[in-house]
């Protein structure tokens, strides 16, 4: 009997080997130039001037401020958010209620607004010519050009991520489960931890790992609220900023290196937690449509 | 029949929901909006369409349009080569699709300007062939296309996936070939998510500051983007100016919103139930 | 248009899906490929189809060796199991997909004419404008065999064709493909796990196990002469006793039946529910009733022989039967496979 092993599988289409093959140099070519190469350019960058600009550059003063301020706004962003994305999907998988659609898109609205309109929208909400400006002034409360301000540009421009994550997954876990858990004399808090939460769990870490991404890089509308005081309101992007135009570049590239390394490592944890059905629901051409 | 719910803390959920958007996301919106629409009809209409207002949308919506475009051929066949082929390196090629998002905007916008300015790793070589890149409008059309690339990439990944295979076989029985059946099957199929990472991608494009400001020459009339004239106009405190241009910013992203929902809508009509 | 498979061989990683398989199929013939689940059936079909390439053997369409041939070019018309049918396209665009994209050219009206007469034959005027997500399952089924026709097809694949509907539509649309098929005269080949509709419907039915034919004939030779213990029980319902086979006959208790051809010793009577019957005195194998189920044609007696084994047979709708009752299991026939 002759077993010939050309006749595997019948070509799908585009299994032309020519095809295939150009299609793959050329994806993989684009992908090196335009995604890989800027990534490798900031460590070259970085270390241009040597591993002791280097070191100097983060052991800087107003680099560690700038890092310090980037934590503390992820630390305050992102569990705020998490609870927000929490509330939200719980509200919105497990109840019916009217303008829960419209609910949706307004949760979405962070992703389509430019964060330089959202910078410029806080600044007349706590600005001096804004709604709550006089007021704060009169209690001496400083939002805008300060830390609050920083952490709150950045809880709008992340609010929506953590909510998004969880809310189709739990869609498609019905309601069935918290019910059950409910009829058995469970608290709704109780109903949370021991039965919702160890089935969103990966894709709540998820989340809050593209938050965390997210708030530490967030540049533009942080830098309409922080008044760019060096050393009092720099986070990390903006430092970066301030030395490249200072004609330093080797050093915003060292400070860059940072933000790089933590976005490999966000990638690799996003992988990582992909292989654990995050992220793998299935987001339908429309969220909105999910939810009817 | 709606059934009763039993399910405890909605009061406690949706208050927490509503007050945060509240808070966060719809106050200060629209607080810019009362803020623009306090400047009067003449005055607002004034400042939105001044020449220099004019040329920045006008350079934003072309490289945006541009990128768009790229990132829509581009994105398309990265899907289609990490879903349908398996090759060595494939899921970093698929992993690193991400980067863009990961990688924060300010640090890109060096990291591009790096490679394209005039003595830059690629801005050399183009140099050398005549094409000019940094300080133009094809490096805004660049910095776009980095930080816009993954949402068609991710938009159309999940459908390419769960396309069914009977589909294409049934074409293939059929008689079609590759070409006939990937513009009268697949590509229709795909539509749908297309159209959503097109529109998000060109929200995102639209809206980007961070990436492009380093990469772009930001001279007034030829390569201000519309968020850089806003951030100009803070700067020197003609706060109005800024409100009003940044409303157009966002009344065009609702706008987006808009046009893509309906859109998808009828590139789905046929799944209606009739 | 006649087909062969010759020695075909089709292995899945390390999994061997179809073994040897040879079969000739003639021109005009309704055939059935039946068996249980991973029995090859769906696989062979593929490759009938070129949906899936034989690993070894040979698939003669006619004279020619089809073997090779991509799905495209092999001229067969493939309903899927889930129908397949393309959501974008109205019904009728669906059923003229084919001869659009057809290296044959036809023009514009040659199409619709053809589509409307599609239409007409799978009874389905009328419904040219919908899309397949507006129209019943069983109304999917006849667009997926109309699409399928409309080229022409040399040969017609159905994979489960009716697996995915209701009972009582599974039923029509069974008669209705019959008569299609009858006024067609097309060589078709379908798989079907449902021995009911295998029976009903083919002129001949294959029954597979394993990845290798068992048996195959005619509903009548397959019903009436089952070559194996797994074609007896695949078939139906099947009362399963131990015997001792003597000089060509089958012992059990005071009774016996002939066992031709099978050897000496330990051997499986197998009798379906209609063969046996229910007696107070013997010779018969002895027994007590322990339930009566009613049904609508008839009663079915549950019963434990002194052995232990479980009996299952039915009775006359008048016969007084209760639970508890002692008696003798009688034979009318039975088969027995040695063990």
């Amino acid at each position: 009997m002759s077993t010939l092993p050309t006749r595997k599988k019948p070509p799908r289409v585009g299994d032309n080997p020519i095809f295939r093959r150009t299609l793959i140099g050329i994806v993989l070519v684009l992908v090196a130039f335009v995604i890989v190469a800027p990534l490798i350019i900031i460590g070259v960058e970085a270390f241009s001037k040597g591993w002791v600009v280097y070191r100097d550059t983060i052991i800087h003063p107003d680099t560690l401020h700038a890092i310090g301020l980037t934590v503390l706004a992820a630390l305050i962003a992102v569990p705020v958010n998490t609870a927000f994305g929490i509330a939200a999907a719980w509200a919105i998988t497990k109840f019916d209620f009217w303008g829960k659609r419209f609910l949706l898109v307004v949760i979405e609205i962070p992703f389509s607004v430019s964060p330089i309109v959202a910078g410029v929208a806080y600044l007349f909400v706590y600005g001096l010519q804004g709604l709550f400006g006089p007021l704060l002034d009169a209690y001496d409360i400083k939002i805008l050009f300060a830390v609050p301000g920083i952490i709150i540009a950045s809880m709008f421009v992340t609010a929506p991520f953590v909510a998004r994550e969880l809310i189709p997954l739990m869609q498609a876990q019905g309601r069935d489960l918290e019910e059950a858990a409910t009829s058995l004399g469970a608290s709704g808090f109780r109903t949370f931890l021991s039965v919702t939460l160890p089935n969103v769990k990966w894709a709540l870490l998820y989340g809050v790992i593209l938050c965390n991404a997210r708030v530490m890089g967030e540049f533009g509308a942080v830098s309409v609220v922080s008044g760019n005081i060096r050393g009092q309101t720099n986070t990390l992007p903006l430092h970066i900023e301030l030395l490249y135009h200072d004609y330093q570049a080797a050093g915003a590239f060292a400070s860059a290196s940072i933000l790089a390394t933590i976005a490999v490592f966000t990638i690799i944890a996003k992988v990582l937690l992909e292989r654990q059905g995050a992220g793998r629901v299935r987001k339908t051409a429309n969220p909105a449509e999910k939810i009817a | 029949m709606r059934r009763r719910n039993v399910l405890p803390g909605l009061p406690l959920s949706l208050g927490v929901t509503l007050f945060y958007v509240g808070l966060i996301v719809v106050l200060p919106l629209v607080a810019l909006v009362f803020k623009a629409a306090s400047l009067g009809p003449a005055d607002y209409w004034q400042i939105v369409s001044s020449p220099r207002a004019v040329a920045s949308y006008r350079v934003t919506v072309l490289s945006a349009l541009g990128a768009t475009i790229f990132n829509l051929f581009f994105g398309l066949s990265l899907a289609w080569v990490i879903t349908r082929y398996r090759f060595p390196g494939r899921r970093i090629v698929d992993a690193v699709v991400d980067l863009p998002f990961a990688l924060p905007t300010a640090v890109a916008g060096i990291a591009l300007t790096a490679l394209f300015a005039n003595n830059g790793w690629f801005g050399s070589v183009l140099e050398s062939w005549g094409i000019k890149v940094a300080y133009t409008p094809l490096g805004i059309m660049i910095a776009m296309c980095f930080t816009s690339l993954p949402f068609i990439v991710r938009t159309v990944q999940p459908v390419l996936e769960d396309l069914d295979p009977a589909l294409e076989e049934a074409a293939q029985s059929l008689g079609g070939s590759d070409w006939t059946i990937f513009r009268k099957v697949i590509l229709p199929l795909l539509t749908p998510a297309l159209l959503a990472g097109v529109s998000l991608s060109f929200a995102r494009c639209l809206g980007e500051f961070g990436a492009i400001i380093f990469i772009a020459g930001n001279q007034p009339m030829s390569t201000e983007i519309t968020a850089l004239l806003i951030f100009i106009r803070l700067e020197e405190y003609d706060y109005q100016a800024a409100a009003a241009i940044a409303s157009v910013l966002l009344l065009t992203a609702f706008f987006m919103l808009g046009i893509t929902n309906w859109l998808q809508a009828r590139a789905l009509r046929y799944t209606v139930k009739g | 248009m006649k087909i062969r498979l010759e020695n075909v061989v089709k292995t899945f990683e390390n999994f061997r899906a179809v073994k040897d398989v040879s079969l000739d199929i003639e021109s005009g013939e309704l055939v059935a490929l039946l068996g249980p689940s991973g029995s090859g059936k769906t696989t062979i079909l593929r490759m009938v189809a070129g949906l899936e390439y034989a690993d070894g053997g040979h698939i003669h369409f006619g004279d020619q060796d089809a073997t090779d041939i991509p799905v495209r070019d092999r001229g067969v018309g493939f309903v899927f199991q889930h129908y397949a049918l393309f959501p974008h396209m109205t019904v009728a665009n669906n059923i003229a997909f084919g001869m659009k994209v057809s290296k044959v050219k036809r023009d514009r009206a040659a199409i619709e004419a053809r589509v409307t007469d599609l239409l007409r034959l799978v009874r389905l005027e009328g419904l040219g404008d919908r899309f397949p997500a507006q129209i019943s399952g069983g109304q999917r089924q006849r667009v997926a065999l109309a699409r399928a026709l409309a080229v022409d097809p040399k040969v017609l694949l159905l994979d489960e064709p009716f697996g995915a509907l209701d009972a009582n539509v599974r039923r029509d649309l069974r008669r209705w493909l019959r008569e299609i098929h009858s006024e067609l005269g097309i060589t078709t080949l379908f798989v079907t796990h449902d021995q009911e509709e295998a029976l009903d419907l083919a002129d001949r039915v294959v029954i597979l196990k394993d990845g290798q034919i068992v048996q195959q004939g005619t509903p009548q030779e397959v019903c009436r002469d089952p070559q194996s213990a797994f074609v007896m029980k695949f078939l139906g319902d099947a009362n399963v006793i131990a015997a001792e086979v003597r000089d060509g006959r089958a012992h059990v208790g005071d009774i016996s039946v002939e066992a031709p051809g099978v050897v000496d010793g330990k051997a499986e009577l197998y009798a379906r529910p209609a063969d046996l019957d229910w007696s107070a005195e013997g010779p018969g194998i002895a027994a007590t009733i322990s339930r009566v189920l009613d049904r609508p044609d008839g009663r079915r007696v549950l019963a434990v022989t002194a052995a232990g084994e479980q009996l299952e047979f039915n009775v006359e709708p008048e016969r007084v039967v209760t639970a508890g009752e002692g008696g003798f299991v009688t034979l009318r026939r039975a088969k027995v496979f040695a063990v």
